[in-house]
């Protein structure tokens, strides 16, 4: 196992040649934002927040799917990579519908969290208000696209854990949708084992569980956590 | 209740499922293309294309059973063909109109004849005039850059357009019934 | 089939031309204007004349010049007929018998528009019969495959193809020796070879033209690559809004499989190469080389961070060499002619010829070829003829990814460097001209509705930050923006160029920043007159 030595933020560190920059930094306590990124799941590099600077590297590079390098210098959060996870935000929330006030997971939410650390109060962008569907025809969960960041949790967690694939997105760009199965009503998709991996996965409350009502609905990632070990360690650690 | 992911078996003669039915010779070729294909999933889009040829436009069951054959979740299959704009999810007029919206045929003002056809037919381009006669259309660039404006009319290319002659071109496509 | 089957058929294909031979233009261009019609009169006035032991009809690809077309060329004497008419093709055959000169334009071709040409990549189109296999092999074709298969190692391929500077011609420039000698280097039990004709730039038909004129050279280059990088798998991915290209791609596949030069043993060597087709569906962001390998896997043309490079972990996770069709088309002229002859051509560090595609303002529309560090000048006003009565204003290269160069840089040379700093990419060769009545944020406007309509929507950046931007322009283009909504679109562009995951995003900003950067008048007047108009309301 060979190991490389780095600084991220000034701080020296060590780590296996394997790990990510984004590893390496939480082992060392170091925080870097993330929303796309889920333990356990592959690393797709979409939501840019957690792009950080190398010295002598003229692109920023997504810190999840970045190999740590030997002497790399790693800066993670500069004025410029600050104000650019800002604006990430900031166009996330003026993306779709999102009212903190009005939500299940009020309080508990990645993306309420994210908009904190980045010291965001307002969007200075324009709201595209799109039309969006709340879907709750599954009996036990229930999907509002108001909420939904894109980020590709529910698909992923949904294909590489449980294995059933119920989750895709439908059209691209701004257009894109989650859908089930053949774009039915989650409650008709039959490939779903409502096993609610989905629900912990989704970083905001546009996946919930049925029954929530304004900001009781709290998420439980260890839970996903406990698989994954379950599966690739097997290992059973409550 | 049996699940849609499951596959069926290939031997199965087409006509059990909702869509298919017997003796469809389209199903046979469809079928022929994804047994050249060794019913591998990563053929998807050749059989979409393939199917599309075939039926004119993707039905939800048609792609059920594309899913099925190819042994891939559905929600993948429904998220590919929406991908690509080359596969429509809704039937075609009976004629179309292409109107190339590349940048040679930008400034030399297929814009203008967007919005003539769209005021002749009351639709919007992606849409189908009401009684199923036109259906109108942008295209990314065919490539005849060298002859822009260029518009395609059931599949004809033409060059140097005006809105007037497309106009013109249309209003007998929607006037009578041939 | 050796060499000296190549060399028979050669020989048996020219033994068989005709003493007058008519050269009709059947690419897409020239077809759209009735190119087929003009190519059946022509043989049915050759039948009815009774000429036909001495005149053949010959369709063959892309003569250059689509804005007079249809073309037809006669030979040997070499008159060129513009904008033909089948009613006009009995007094041309006639015009061959001494009946009198022939009612068609006649057009010439000693004007710049050919004269100031070098064609390597299009040395055969508009020459040979591209559904005719037989048609490229007498113009040498195939020969240097079997040159590298019979009497090069694989490595000497790639040190020839290195030596040669050749550059990546979809718009990146990245050097194709180091490419190749990248995957020839990968240890893997299979690896595969991928031509990218996804030419999405609105504006650039470059490849389309390639395709329909001279597919072969296409298959050759890539074979000679398989061969040095050691593939024995090639899929060519096509836009499917080419049909003809498709076709004739087809055509050619067939062709070159049943007379053994793809397949197994080809030139009775070890050496193994299939090709198989791969249609595209409509996404632009597929010329993006690794969503173009999501899309041949089946899946939605979404790309990924690289590295991983293609080259490392391509097609199924084995090392995939992905280069354009304008690339591959070099290939085979490079291992005949040699590095130093390519290399003598073009600039330091841009070598050998630029296809481009001329369209919008400017009088002679079409496709030409021309050596790297050629002044856009040349380009525009000599070969191009200049606006139909009026001035330049700007040219747009590299489509959605690049950007508006203004009339007063017409003097660049035109390369990879020299348009990088101009804020505007080679791309893979659009020019499209514009002149005083197009307005730039309009022009703006337009690629940013094609980015955003194009993103893939995997990262935010480009699938909210491309849809902000166009909100912002339709904002000022109505005349309701503030000069903070202009601070906002500069720094969203900023970001997006700077946070998107791959070169679609990453460019997308291009347009609009560089028409900042050379016509800030136009936005400012956007942004006066909206705040006149709400004075005086």
């Amino acid at each position: 196992m060979a190991v490389k030595t780095l600084t991220i933020d000034g701080k020296a560190i060590s780590a296996r040649e394997e790990q990510t920059i984004l590893q390496a930094a939480r082992e060392n306590g170091i925080t870097i934002p993330t929303l796309c990124q889920l333990n356990g799941t592959s690393n797709i590099g979409a939501c840019r927040l957690c792009l950080v600077e190398v010295a002598g590297v003229p692109k920023l590079l997504p810190a999840c799917v970045t190999l740590v390098g030997e002497g790399m210098q790693v800066s993670t959060d500069s004025e410029k990579i600050h104000e650019y996870r800002k604006m990430i935000v900031e166009l996330l929330f003026a993306e779709r519908n999102h009212v903190c006030a009005a939500c299940v997971e009020n309080g508990h939410c990645e993306l309420q969290d994210l908009a904190i650390s980045v010291g965001m109060d307002h969007s200075r962008y324009d709201y595209m208000n799109p039309k969006c569907a709340v879907d709750i025809t599954h009996k036990r969960y229930g999907i509002d696209h108001n909420r939904c960041v894109l980020c590709g949790r529910c698909v992923r967690v949904c294909d590489e854990i449980e294995g059933a694939h119920t989750w895709d997105f439908q059209g691209r760009g701004a257009n894109t949708r989650t859908i089930s199965d053949m774009f039915v009503p989650w409650g008709q998709a039959v490939s779903c084992t409502s096993c609610g991996k989905c629900v912990q996965a989704c970083p905001t409350g546009a996946i919930f569980r049925r029954g929530s009502t304004v900001a009781e609905m709290q998420k439980d990632r260890t839970r996903l956590d406990f698989i994954v070990t379950a599966r690739e360690k097997k290992q059973w650690i409550a | 209740m049996s699940s849609t992911v499951a596959a069926p078996s290939k031997t199965a003669p087409a006509g059990g499922a909702k869509g298919q039915p017997s003796g469809d010779n389209r199903y046979k070729m469809l079928e022929a293309t994804m047994k050249r294909h060794q019913y591998a999933a990563d053929s998807l889009i050749e059989v979409l294309h393939t199917a599309q040829e075939l039926f004119g436009f993707l039905e939800v069951d048609l792609l059920l059973h594309v899913a099925h054959s190819l042994r891939v979740p559905p929600s993948r299959v429904y998220g590919v063909a929406t991908f690509y704009h080359f596969f429509s999810l809704k039937p075609k007029g009976d004629h179309t109109v292409v109107i190339c919206m590349g940048t040679a045929c930008y400034v030399k003002g297929a814009s203008q004849v967007v919005a003539a056809i769209e005021a002749l037919g009351g639709i919007k381009a992606g849409e189908t005039t009401p009684d199923g006669r036109v259906s109108l259309m942008t295209a990314r660039c065919i490539g005849a850059c060298g002859i822009a404006p260029a518009v395609v009319l059931d599949g004809n290319i033409t060059g140097k357009q005006t809105a007037g002659a497309v106009v013109d071109h249309v209003k007998g496509w929607l006037g009578n019934g041939s | 089939m050796d060499l000296n089957d190549l060399l028979e058929i050669a020989e048996k294909e020219n033994a068989s031309a005709k003493p007058i031979r008519l050269r009709c233009c059947t690419a897409a261009g020239c077809l759209s204007q009735q190119g087929d019609a003009v190519k059946n009169a022509l043989q049915q006035a050759v039948a009815d004349a009774d000429m036909s032991d001495r005149v053949e009809i010959v369709g063959v690809g892309c003569m250059g010049l689509c804005s007079a077309g249809p073309l037809v060329k006669i030979d040997p004497d070499g008159a060129l007929f513009e904008q033909v008419q089948p009613e006009q093709c009995a007094s041309i055959i006639a015009s061959l018998n001494g009946g009198g000169p022939a009612e068609a334009s006649v057009g010439s071709d000693d004007i710049p528009f050919f004269s100031k040409q070098h064609p390597i990549v299009l040395e055969n189109s508009g020459r040979i019969n591209p559904e005719r296999i037989e048609s490229y092999i007498a113009a040498g074709g195939y020969q240097a495959l079997f040159h590298s298969l019979r009497e090069m190692a694989p490595t000497d391929v790639v040190e020839e193809i290195s030596k040669s500077g050749l550059r990546g011609r979809g718009g990146a420039g990245f050097p194709t020796g180091l490419k190749w000698a990248t995957v020839a280097k990968m240890k893997a039990e299979r690896k595969y070879i991928v031509c990218n004709a996804d030419e999405g730039d609105p504006g650039a038909f470059m490849d389309r033209s390639v395709l329909e004129s001279d597919p072969h050279r296409v298959l050759e280059g890539m074979a000679i690559a398989a061969y040095a990088v050691g593939a024995t798998q090639g899929f060519v991915y096509v836009r499917g809004e080419y049909p003809l290209a498709i076709s004739r791609l087809k055509t050619a596949i067939q062709q070159a499989r049943r007379m053994g030069l793809l397949g197994t043993q080809i030139f009775e060597s070890p050496f193994d190469f299939r090709v198989d087709l791969r249609i595209g569906a409509g996404a632009f962001v597929c010329g993006e080389e690794t969503a173009l390998l999501r899309s041949i896997e089946g899946q939605r043309g979404t790309p990924r961070p690289r590295p991983p490079f293609p080259a490392q972990s391509g097609l199924w996770g084995y090392p995939t060499l992905i280069n354009n069709v304008e690339t591959f088309a070099n290939i085979a002229p490079i291992v005949s002619k040699g590095s130093e002859w390519f290399s003598a051509i073009g600039t330091e560090k841009s070598k050998g010829t630029k296809v481009f595609a001329l369209a919008g303002k400017i009088t002679n529309t079409g496709l030409i070829e021309v050596p790297m560090g050629t002044p856009l000048r040349t380009i525009v006003e000599e070969m191009g003829g200049g606006v139909p009565n009026g001035q330049v204003k700007a040219v747009q290269t590299g489509g959605p990814s690049g950007g508006c160069i203004p009339a007063a840089h017409l003097d660049t040379p035109v390369d990879y460097e020299s348009l990088a700093k101009l804020g505007s990419i080679m791309g893979s060769g659009g020019m499209i001209v514009m002149d005083q009545s197009d307005n730039m944020v309009g022009v703006a406007k337009f690629f940013m509705e094609f980015c955003m309509d194009e993103s893939c929507g995997k990262c935010v950046p480009c699938r909210a930050g491309t849809a902000q931007i166009h909100k912002i322009l339709t904002k000022v283009t109505d005349g309701r923006a503030t000069s903070a909504d202009l601070e906002n679109l500069r720094s969203l562009c900023e970001m997006v160029k700077s946070a998107s995951l791959c070169g679609l995003g990453q460019s997308a900003p291009n347009p609009v920043l560089s028409t900042l950067r050379y016509y800030p008048d136009e936005y400012q007047a956007c942004i006066d007159g909206g705040a006149a108009a709400e004075a005086s309301a």
